[in-house]
């Protein structure tokens, strides 16, 4: 089985400096077994939390660290995390991972969990501890056989070492681990949508409030985070926030690394560790080699089929939630796509539309219809039959399947790389209109 | 001979005519299952698996069958199991070809892929060969977009796939 290039180029890979992937650069293969994982610093952050701080400890930490949701939204986890119920009334709380990962473009967590199984692991006790959840789940996509197999590996060794079940470490907290595989569909990715699926129902969103960390899981207070967002507990932990928070290298306000990477038509693609910030220009032409020979970059997509397209002139912005926001798109899962001079952008656009509107989970009527009539319309322009009004209706379509006019974030997602198409390159469209 | 005790399931015909029963490690998968979780019917989408890992698909009559083990009603079930399209409710062939169509396979040959399956294959998305080979779906990204195109057989995922080699990934599934 091959596995993504992984921070190709990059020198003095260390914990210092790339906490999550470190361990896989310096061992040259993923790090299956415990005892591998343990000589590099594993289950050492545990070891410190459980022996020497209270739950409480470690969320002000982690809220300390400013660790934003690497899952896309960026929404702060400590803050998330100070939403949740503590105390011994509390009762049964959930801490769920999303490893649902099927945002079109985006291959990290897949690499995070075939290459270092126990990091995750070790992360989600850790957390588990600080939100004192006795529970967890990691909520996995079923494609990702491969994951699933060495993170029921792991948690077997974590259990036989005494890192997991009844009493771990002596500290009187119990962890129940589990890897729940789903079977497809996008939309449970969407973290409320998450939870009914995780509970054996239909993928459809639930109406927030109340929100997951009040009632989530069979009703009972749950946090959802993302499996790269989790992974960065344990060496926030282990090195305390201000050196999290130093890890950015002041390229952003924001704290910590990022894996980025790159697909499409670059020369290379794979993964890169970097300081959250990095600018795409530095991504795509010092580490992606730039694009493949003969092709020049016509736009990109920063984080995700459903964030909005950016241009060659947004390269030198530091890829950060905030900046990416401002320039009208956002960093979503900051693994950047590059789309090519070669491409018709309307048949790009088309194929997207198409993915959303195929993983409507059909709940809410704007997002049902609203998203095959948007591929009907882009398809007639494809091939050169569009009508006159076509693109008014489109860009009606942007409004009316916008922000707050749905039920979830699905919709509004797919809005983001048609407004912006239209936007930058009206002209292509404008092609397709019988006159 | 019907009895008041005759769970409903086996009422049920399948395809070929005959009542559906789980097999006892059917059953004792799917009870293990609901162990994990605070309501067995969270167990829906294993028990759909495990069934489905067996018979390929999931006939009619083990709907009704998994629902009896869940105690969840077989209408609630068929719910959940039409709703994930990786459930199969219809037969499908002895390997599934399932080819991500999504924007970044889209950029590198996803169209010319497609293709090229279609053509040698002799059917269309969502049909199955006459000799019961293979059965052709599209899936969302499979999350390896610095190796597309990418498609899974069954439950193997193969990178950097195009109509040039395809030929040497088909042939690994008799």
């Amino acid at each position: 089985m091959s596995t993504s290039n992984v921070n190709l180029g990059l020198t003095n890979v260390g914990p210092e400096t790339h906490p999550l992937t470190w361990r896989y650069t310096q061992a040259g293969k993923a790090v299956t077994e415990i005892a591998e994982y343990e000589a590099l610093e594993g289950y050492s952050a545990l070891r410190k939390v459980f022996t020497s701080q209270q739950p409480a400890d470690v969320q002000a930490e982690v809220k300390n660290a400013n660790l934003r949701g690497r899952g896309g939204a960026g929404f702060p986890a400590g803050i998330k995390w100070s939403l949740i119920p503590m105390g011994p009334d509390a009762g049964q709380k959930y801490l769920v991972c999303n490893a649902d990962e099927m945002e079109p473009g985006t291959f990290k967590d897949r690499f995070l969990m075939e290459s270092l199984p126990h990091q995750l692991v070790e992360a989600m006790i850790v957390t588990a501890y600080a939100i004192g959840a006795t529970k967890a789940y990691i909520f996995l996509r079923g494609e990702y056989l491969l994951a699933a197999e060495r993170l029921n590996a792991a948690i077997a060794q974590a259990k036989t070492a005494g890192y997991l079940g009844d009493n771990i470490l002596g500290s009187g907290f119990d962890l129940d681990l589990v890897v729940h595989t789903g079977a497809g569909r996008y939309i449970c990715g969407e973290e409320t949508a998450l939870i009914n699926s995780l509970e054996g129902r239909r993928a459809n969103p639930r109406t927030k409030p109340p929100f997951p960390q009040l009632a989530g899981a069979w009703g009972r207070p749950t946090i959802v985070n993302n499996v790269e967002t989790l992974c960065n507990v344990p060496p926030i932990m282990l090195r305390g926030a201000d050196w999290f928070k130093g890890l950015s290298q002041g390229k952003s306000p924001d704290a910590g690394t990022k894996m980025y990477g790159i697909s499409g038509k670059a020369k290379i693609t794979g993964l890169w560790e970097l300081p959250i910030g990095t600018s795409c220009r530095e991504l795509l032409y010092t580490h992606g080699g730039g694009m493949a020979d003969g092709l020049e970059l016509m736009c990109w997509l920063p984080g995700g089929a459903s964030t909005d397209f950016l241009m060659p002139e947004h390269l030198d912005l530091p890829m950060d939630y905030d900046t990416i926001m401002k320039a009208g798109s956002r960093m979503g899962t900051a693994l950047i796509m590059v789309v090519d001079n070669q491409q018709n952008i309307v048949s790009v656009v088309r194929n997207l539309e198409q993915f959303f509107a195929r993983e409507s989970c059909g709940w809410c009527t704007p997002c049902r219809d609203g998203l095959p009539w948007t591929v009907k319309i882009l398809q007639s322009i494809e091939a050169g039959e569009g009508e006159a009004g076509d693109i008014e209706t489109l860009q009606q379509l942007t409004r009316f399947l916008g922000i707050g006019k749905t039920f979830c974030a699905h919709a509004p997602g797919a809005m983001e790389p048609l407004q912006s198409a239209l936007k930058f390159f009206p002209g292509e469209f404008e092609k397709g209109i019988q006159a | 001979m019907l009895t008041a005790n005759t769970p409903y399931s086996s009422l049920i015909a399948t395809e070929k005519g005959q009542p559906f029963l789980l097999t006892a490690e059917e059953r004792e998968a799917i009870e293990h299952a609901m162990h994990h979780y605070a309501d067995p019917r969270a167990a829906s989408i294993d028990a759909l698996k495990i069934v489905q890992h067996n018979h390929r698909w999931v006939p009619d009559g083990a709907i009704h069958a998994i629902a009896e083990v869940l105690g969840i009603s077989a209408a609630d079930l068929e719910g959940v199991a039409t709703f994930y399209n990786r459930i199969y409710r219809q037969p499908v062939g002895r390997h599934v070809i399932a080819v991500c169509d999504s924007i970044g396979c889209f950029l590198t040959g996803f169209d010319e892929l497609y293709a090229a399956l279609q053509t040698k294959l002799g059917i269309k998305p969502g049909q199955t060969t006459a000799d019961d080979r293979f059965t052709l779906l599209p899936v969302v990204c499979l999350g390896a977009c610095d190796r597309s195109p990418v498609l899974m057989v069954n439950d193997a995922t193969h990178f950097n796939v195009t109509p040039a080699n395809i030929e040497q990934v088909l042939e690994q599934y008799p």
